[in-house]
Order: structure tokens, then C-alpha cells, then sequence
């Protein structure tokens, strides 16, 4: 009996040991696989100029359009859809009926939506801009990404706003504050790092997407300066560089990987320590 | 009764759902006393306090009827605005529970939402307050430091501070020490002494000794309603129902 269960123990400690260590090892493949074809490309002028006439043909250049195509999109998205789903969290967490009928079907809801994956996304977007007459702009793109990270982000603040417990809300209902003040300096405040994580999730997964706006932001050499100008993507600019026949192309589509993943990191060291500051704050 | 009483329940019932848990209890809580309601536990004590403030409408399928007066006026009334109830009453939970944000700012709460900005005058508003929850001298120093890092009693004083920032009349107190050490305990008995002067306070309690040094007035409750009410020597030294006298010589418990 007794071996028998220390060989069990063994058995799994080693399974998760196993698990732990190829998850790391995928990971630094990946991370690996990335800069050692990217870093010999990557230069100043990659990352401080437009691409040149040229460009996919080998010629010089950079790829800012999509850096900050992708950083205007990415955040004007998680912005908007932001906008829309901090008042419907609270309302299903603050006003409506607990676990009522109207709270399940809007978490069933966004259950649904949060599967369907992004090209379905992509393609709403482009029917809905064909039958208003836009054409492919930075704002179409921000809308339809901003729609497809909407139900990431009231997920991911939903579960910490229902975690709030609420003797914390009654305290402050106690010294007189109305729903709406409790919501927004108490139960936001409590649900802040969940908030910020929902935040980067949804930034990150807008960054990285690139169906939803192959039909809807477009694609140009230029930077945007105004809400109605296609803007690039760094997703679809590694794509077409990709595509290229030419290996030096084809290597610089790595170096674009790379400060994708610089970017993503940039912002998840930062939210770790906003969140960190917020986190001292929670009452448990 | 011949004396003033501040919060008077007549014909209350309160069901959760289908299941009665109050069943229609009638009171006059005296003014300027310190009452103590005792009772077994699952009676409904916690259930009758949260309808002094109407903290019981944010239960679901939560059913009451019959009136709450305070000061003469039905808090269950057509027009009564909650909130203006609401900070009549300072509240202490069982588990003390700060605002996620720092010390100063716990205090500075309620005093905001009146409208109150001043800076200097929110600042010594504070101070007054932590002294007289015997904080300040603690405190002072890290005033901006998340009120969560607190030790449980330090933090159930801050909401007792907290609480009288908002010029209550009530102090309501749900087993106000039931999650503190011996010390801590003592800290907010003494606070509660010293607070009866001038404040009506109503505590849930289940120590029958912490009612009996305390209390000047005891509710006694069992299974939603109320057996006996009286001073509290009478309740403790000549309780005319039974169940009372099981109840306080610890029979049941
Ligand atoms: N939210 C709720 N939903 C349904 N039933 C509830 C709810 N809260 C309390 N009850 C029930 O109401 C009855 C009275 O509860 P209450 O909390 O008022 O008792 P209590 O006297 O405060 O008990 P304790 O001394 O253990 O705190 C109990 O039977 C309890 O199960
Ligand atoms: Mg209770």
C-alpha cells in the first residue's frame, strides 16, 4: 500500500515536472526560433522609418507604419471596447438581480462571443462598412477589433467584480453612498488589477490579430493621421513580408516579429506593476 | 415605555423567499442606551439589523413588510431617500471591512460624498475621528498605506472611525469582536463605553458577559421573534419567560 502510493505520487510530481519544463521549452523555442532569425535584421531604421517604395523588394526602409498602426488600433480598440463594457459589468454585478434570468443570458452571451473566432469578426465588420459606404479606415478597424476584445474584456472583469464581497459594497452603502458611487469608487476600485489584466489581455490579443482587420483597417505605407486613414498592422505586415520571394524580406518579417513581442512584453511588465500597486489596496 | 425611543419596529416581517425569518416583531429600541440583542444563532438578529438601514434590500427575493420608524419617520416609507438613512448609522460588521483604498481615505469617505473637500479641513476631520477611535497615535505616520494592510483589530477601529465620521446617531455593531483577539476586543468595549454618552448603539452580541457589561437594555430573540426586552439586570437576574432564563443561564447555546 504504502509504496504503491509513494509510486503514484512519484508518477504524478514527475507528470507535472514533465509539463512545467515543455511548456518552458515550447516557449523558448518559439522565443528562440524568433530572435535568432530576427535580431541579425533588426536595426534602427527598421523601427524609425516608413517603408520605402521599394521595401518588399528588398529595398530600405522600415516598418513604423505598422508599429504604430498596431499600437493606435490595439488601444483605440481595448479603449472602446473598454467604454461599452465597464458599464455592463457593473450593471450585471451592482444593479440587476443577482444570478437573475438577465444576468445569465447576458453571460451566456458572452460566452458565445468569445468563441467565434476573429475572421467571423472581420467579415461583420466589412459588410457592415460596405452597407455605410466607408471604406477600409483606421476607425472601421478600431470598431471591429474593438468588437471582437468586447466580450474578452466583460469576461475578465466580470469574474473579478463577482469576487468582490459584498460586505465591501455594503460598507460603503452604509456611510451613505449611492450604487453608483459605491460602483465606481469601491467596486472599481477593489476589481482594479482584474480590470488592468482584462485590459491587457484584450490589448494583446488586438495587437496580434490579423483577420479582423485584413478587410476593415487595410493596409498602407503610410501612418494614419486621422480616424478615416487605412492603417497597417504589424501581424499583416509580417504576413506580406513573409510572402516575399526575397530572403531578406522574408528575414525582416522576423525582425517585425520581434518587436511585436517586445511590445506585448513592454505592456505586460507594466501592467504587472500597475497591478501590483493596485493589488495592496484589495481587501480580501 | 416612558422613555424617548429612537428606532421603533411595529408588525415586522421579513422573508427570504418563502422561509419567514422574521415573523412580526414589534420594538422600541431606547435612545441614547446601549441595546444588546441576543439570541441564538440563525434567530434573525443579523436579519432585523440589516433593516435599520435598509441594507436588507440588496438581498435577492428578499420580502418585508410593516415599518421601521427612526426618529418618528417609516424608513420604509414612499419617499424616504436611502441614503440619508443609511449614514444616521455608523455599521460594524462581524468581519471588519475597510474600502480598498488607504487609511486617510477610509475615513475621508463618507465626509466626500457630503460634499465635504477642503483639504485642511478633511485632513484634521480625519485626525479627530482616528483619535477617538484611538488610532491616531498608531497611524499617523503611514496615513496613505492601504487600509488592508492592517492588523484585523486596527482595521475594525478604522471602521468604527470610519463610521462616526458620517455624524451617525446610531452606532449598529453585528458581533462587533467576534473576530478579534482578547486585547483588541477590549480596545472596542472601552470605545463603546465611552461612546453610549452620546450615542444610541445597538450590538449583536453572543457573549452573555459582554452583553451584561455593556448593555443597559436587551432584546432577547429566538427563531425570528422577540421573547423578552427589558433592562438588562431584569433580563439577566429576573427574565420572566423560560426560554430567556434556559437562554441566559447557557442551557442552550
Ligand atoms: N441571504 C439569505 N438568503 C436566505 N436565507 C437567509 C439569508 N440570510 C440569512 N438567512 C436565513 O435567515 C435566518 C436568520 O439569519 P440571521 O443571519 O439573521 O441570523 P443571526 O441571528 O444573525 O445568526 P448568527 O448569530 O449566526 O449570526 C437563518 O435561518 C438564515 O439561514
Ligand atoms: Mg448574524
Amino acid at each position: 500500500m504504502n509504496t504503491r502510493r509513494k509510486i503514484t505520487s512519484t508518477f504524478f510530481e514527475t507528470l507535472m515536472k514533465l509539463s512545467a519544463f515543455l511548456i518552458v521549452a515550447v516557449l523558448l523555442y518559439i522565443l528562440g526560433t524568433i530572435l535568432y532569425k530576427g535580431i541579425p535584421s533588426l536595426s534602427w531604421e527598421m523601427i524609425s522609418q516608413k517603408p520605402s517604395a521599394g521595401f518588399y523588394m528588398g529595398g530600405g526602409g522600415g516598418i513604423l507604419n505598422a508599429i504604430v498602426g498596431s499600437i493606435y488600433l490595439a488601444g483605440g480598440a481595448s479603449l472602446f471596447a473598454l467604454f461599452f463594457s465597464l458599464p455592463l459589468v457593473i450593471y450585471i454585478n451592482n444593479y440587476a438581480k443577482k444570478n437573475g434570468k438577465f444576468v445569465q443570458v447576458i453571460r451566456l452571451i458572452m460566452d458565445v462571443l468569445y468563441g467565434i473566432p476573429s475572421i467571423v469578426y472581420g467579415t461583420f465588420g466589412f459588410v457592415i462598412m460596405l452597407a455605410l459606404g466607408w471604406t477600409v479606415s483606421l476607425l472601421a478597424g478600431i470598431i471591429t477589433v474593438g468588437i471582437f476584445v468586447f466580450p474578452i474584456l466583460v469576461r475578465s472583469m466580470d469574474e473579478v467584480l463577482r469576487t468582490v464581497p459584498p460586505e465591501v459594497n455594503q460598507a460603503a452603502y452604509s456611510l451613505g453612498a449611492t450604487r453608483l458611487e459605491t460602483s465606481v469608487f469601491v467596486s472599481l476600485r477593489q476589481a482594479m488589477p482584474g480590470i488592468l489584466a482584462g485590459f491587457l489581455l484584450s490589448f494583446g490579443r488586438a495587437i496580434g490579430d490579423a483577420a479582423s482587420v485584413l478587410f476593415t483597417a487595410g493596409f498602407t505605407d503610410n501612418i494614419p493621421t486621422s480616424l478615416t486613414q487605412p492603417a497597417a498592422t504589424l501581424p499583416l505586415s509580417i504576413f506580406f513580408q513573409l510572402g516575399s520571394p526575397f530572403e531578406e524580406v522574408r528575414n525582416r518579417a522576423y525582425a517585425a516579429a520581434v518587436v511585436l513581442t517586445v511590445i506585448i512584453l513592454i505592456i505586460s511588465i507594466l501592467s504587472r506593476l500597475v497591478m501590483k500597486h493596485f493589488s495592496k489596496y484589495i481587501i480580501k | 415605555m416612558s422613555e424617548k425611543s429612537i428606532i421603533q419596529v411595529k408588525n415586522l416581517s421579513v422573508s427570504y423567499g418563502n422561509h419567514q425569518v422574521l415573523k412580526n416583531l414589534s420594538i422600541d429600541i431606547p435612545d441614547n442606551k446601549l441595546t444588546a440583542i441576543i439570541g441564538p444563532s440563525g434567530c434573525g438578529k443579523t436579519t432585523l439589523f440589516k433593516t435599520f438601514n435598509r441594507l436588507i434590500d440588496d438581498t435577492d427575493g428578499i420580502k418585508v413588510s410593516g415599518e421601521v420608524l427612526v426618529n418618528g419617520e417609516n424608513i420604509y416609507g414612499k419617499d424616504i431617500e436611502i441614503t440619508h438613512i443609511r449614514k444616521k448609522m455608523g455599521l460594524l460588521n462581524q468581519r471588519p471591512t475597510p474600502l480598498p483604498m488607504s487609511i486617510f481615505d477610509n475615513v475621508a469617505f463618507g465626509m466626500r460624498l457630503q460634499g465635504l473637500k477642503d483639504k485642511k479641513e478633511l485632513a484634521a476631520k480625519v485626525e479627530h475621528y482616528l483619535r477617538l477611535a484611538s488610532l491616531w497615535d498608531e497611524l499617523k505616520d503611514r496615513l496613505h498605506a492601504p487600509a488592508a494592510a492592517l492588523s484585523i483589530g486596527q482595521q475594525q477601529r478604522l471602521c468604527l472611525a470610519r463610521g462616526l465620521a458620517v455624524e451617525p446617531e446610531i452606532i449598529l455593531g453585528d458581533e462587533p469582536t467576534s473576530a478579534l483577539d482578547p486585547i483588541s476586543t477590549q480596545h472596542i468595549e472601552q470605545k463603546f463605553k465611552e461612546l453610549k454618552e452620546d450615542y444610541t448603539i445597538i450590538m449583536v452580541t453572543h457573549i452573555l458577559r459582554q452583553a451584561r457589561r455593556l448593555a443597559d437594555y436587551i432584546v432577547f430573540m429566538y427563531l425570528g421573534e422577540i421573547i423578552e426586552h427589558g433592562p438588562t439586570d431584569e433580563i439577566f437576574n429576573n427574565p420572566q419567560q423560560k426560554l430567556t432564563q434556559d437562554y441566559v443561564k447557557g442551557v442552550f447555546n
